[in-house]
């Protein structure tokens, strides 16, 4: 017996653990395989959705590329413009909530609490909120900001607490012993740490605002969702190829430059 | 450009030296900054007095919600059953899908660069559609019901994993994949024996971070009629019944939570 034969030997068997891990995530996937059923696959399914199909490689180009109030390119802007505003508000409401939640600033009780509340507004679904937020503000595009403002705290929040919870102590240190003012070590000891990862937090964030934006029109919050779904309530979808494709070249666009900033931001 | 336009600064040192200090870019990216705000706002009508004179609506809403219509708790298990279901499910089809699809697009494994490109614009595409809208065109094809959300959930899931685990694929020794393939094993043999014991972890862990997101997208798929509790969120806030709005919520809280813990527990072994 050689040695790469002992070595063989010598691994860990986990075939009881690993056969115990499978056997619950079988048993999971057929119990959830109860909640869908074929039946109600209707005989035209398949025409529909080459029917969808079609309309999406067919797109209608009149609303893709004029630019009244109804076409692609408002409703982008429109949608951009929710997304962008929506983020600059979450980012300043979550930026207290932050310094209170996290352990190294304030005793653990507040900051136990603080993380509950986190945890309660993340969980509530984006829906929901523009639903309740349409009773303040009325229908229209202003629903929308405020609805991915507070849909944004939650992420925000809790990737901002980790960069405080990072925060090199020894910094502020060395400033109190040269003599520098509390405001001097909060602008050139903390902001300097803080600032890079909470803008490149806040850019990534805007590019998941763009997606939640784009479908808060289900709700008449504003943005490119409300004359999507109009378009596939009547079957355009010609109307809805349009519309998808300036979404996802938008956002594609978006995101690149997005990662092409935070790169920069990571590097200095 | 910027520079030529403000000169750098030039500061003489005491040694005789002259050094450049570049001038700052900092209030061209705030001016930027507050022209897209003051834009954004004038665009979305945003306006601070209609918010101070009406958030009080909003709280009105939160305080009706407490506290929670237990009576209607036994209406909510099948549908919470549901969206959990549609989520585990969604979750793992996505997830098995998006193995191969990850391996179609890893420009380490994979030679033709037809295949790469394709894979890739194929993931992203479907990165980039909201999953409330791939929700929607189910419920044309598969009818109203979890069918049509499993079909969503198990798209964004492909999407995301696939994502990020070919990243992964890249990104991983080729050392022992060189030297099997040099032992006379074929590709896939030395895929699995070299690659898949580096990428598996993380694989795993990812697909479920993935599930931990899909069960909080399951619960408003419903909003479009993909099944699950998003339809009865979508129908107490409808008749205005607050306290069940708010039992829901916090059932959903409850379940969301519960998961991230176990989840969260595995992922730390895994790593």
């Amino acid at each position: 017996m050689n040695t790469i034969e002992k070595q063989l030997g010598a691994a860990p068997r986990r075939s009881l653990y690993l056969g115990t891990i499978a056997v619950i995530v079988g048993a999971l996937f057929i119990w959830s395989l109860t909640a869908v059923n074929f039946n109600q696959i209707e005989q035209n399914s398949l025409k529909i959705a080459k029917n969808i199909i079609y309309g999406l490689t067919h797109p209608d180009t009149e609303l893709l590329f004029n630019v009244s109030k109804q076409s692609v390119l408002y409703l982008l802007l429109e949608t951009v413009a929710i997304a962008f505003l929506g983020t600059v508000v979450g980012a300043v409401l979550a930026v207290p909530l932050a310094f209170l939640a996290a352990s190294n600033i304030v005793p653990k009780p507040v900051s136990w609490l603080t993380r509950l509340v986190l945890i309660v507004i993340r969980t509530v679904p984006a829906l929901v909120y523009g639903l309740m937020l349409i009773r303040v503000t009325g229908p229209g595009a202003f629903a929308g900001v405020l609805t991915v403002g507070i849909t944004s705290i939650g992420m925000l929040a809790k990737l901002y607490v980790d960069a405080i919870e990072e925060l090199d102590k020894r910094v502020l240190e060395s400033m109190t012993s040269v003599g520098c003012s509390t405001f001097e070590k909060i602008r050139f000891g903390i902001v300097p740490q803080l600032l890079s990862t909470f803008l490149s937090v806040m850019i990534y964030r805007f590019d998941m605002n763009m997606r939640e934006a784009s479908i808060l029109g289900l709700v008449s919050a504003g943005g490119i969702g409300a004359p999507l779904i109009f378009a596939m309530r009547s079957y355009k979808w010609d109307q809805v190829g349009s519309i998808l494709i300036g979404l996802v070249v938008f956002i594609l666009i978006i995101e690149f430059f997005s990662n092409k900033i935070r790169a920069r931001l990571v590097k200095g | 450009m910027y520079d030529k336009l403000f000169p750098p600064r030039k500061i003489e040192l005491p040694s005789g030296k002259i050094v450049l200090q570049k001038r700052s870019r900092t209030p061209l990216v705030v001016l930027l900054l507050v022209i897209c705000t003051i834009a954004s706002a004038q665009f979305t009508g945003f306006s601070l007095r209609l918010l101070v004179t009406r958030i009080h609506e909003f709280f009105t809403i939160i305080i009706a919600m407490i506290p929670p219509d237990w009576q209607s708790l036994s209406r909510i298990w099948s549908p919470l059953l549901d969206t959990i279901k549609m989520s585990l499910l969604g979750s793992i089809i996505g997830a098995v899908v998006a193995l191969p699809v990850a391996v179609a697009a890893s420009a380490n494994i994979v030679q033709s660069k037809l295949l790469i490109v394709l894979s890739k614009a194929v993931l992203s595409l479907l990165r980039t559609l909201p999953t409330l809208v791939s929700a929607l065109i189910a419920t044309f094809v598969f009818g109203l019901g979890p069918m049509a959300g499993t079909v969503a959930i198990t798209l964004f899931t492909i999407s995301y994993v696939g994502k990020l685990l070919y990243e992964q694929i890249e990104n991983v020794d080729m050392g022992p994949f060189e030297a099997m393939e040099s032992l006379g094993m074929t590709r896939i043999e030395a895929f699995r024996f070299a690659v898949m014991p580096q990428v598996l972890p993380g694989y795993i862990s990812t697909s479920l971070y993935c599930f931990e997101g899909n069960v909080r997208y399951a619960a408003i798929l419903g909003y479009v009629g993909a099944g699950g509790i998003g339809l009865l969120i979508n129908e107490g806030l409808g008749w205005r019944d607050y306290p069940a709005v708010g039992m829901i919520i916090f059932v959903l809280i409850i379940t969301v939570y519960l998961i991230e813990r176990v989840s969260e527990h595995f992922r730390k072994k895994l790593i």
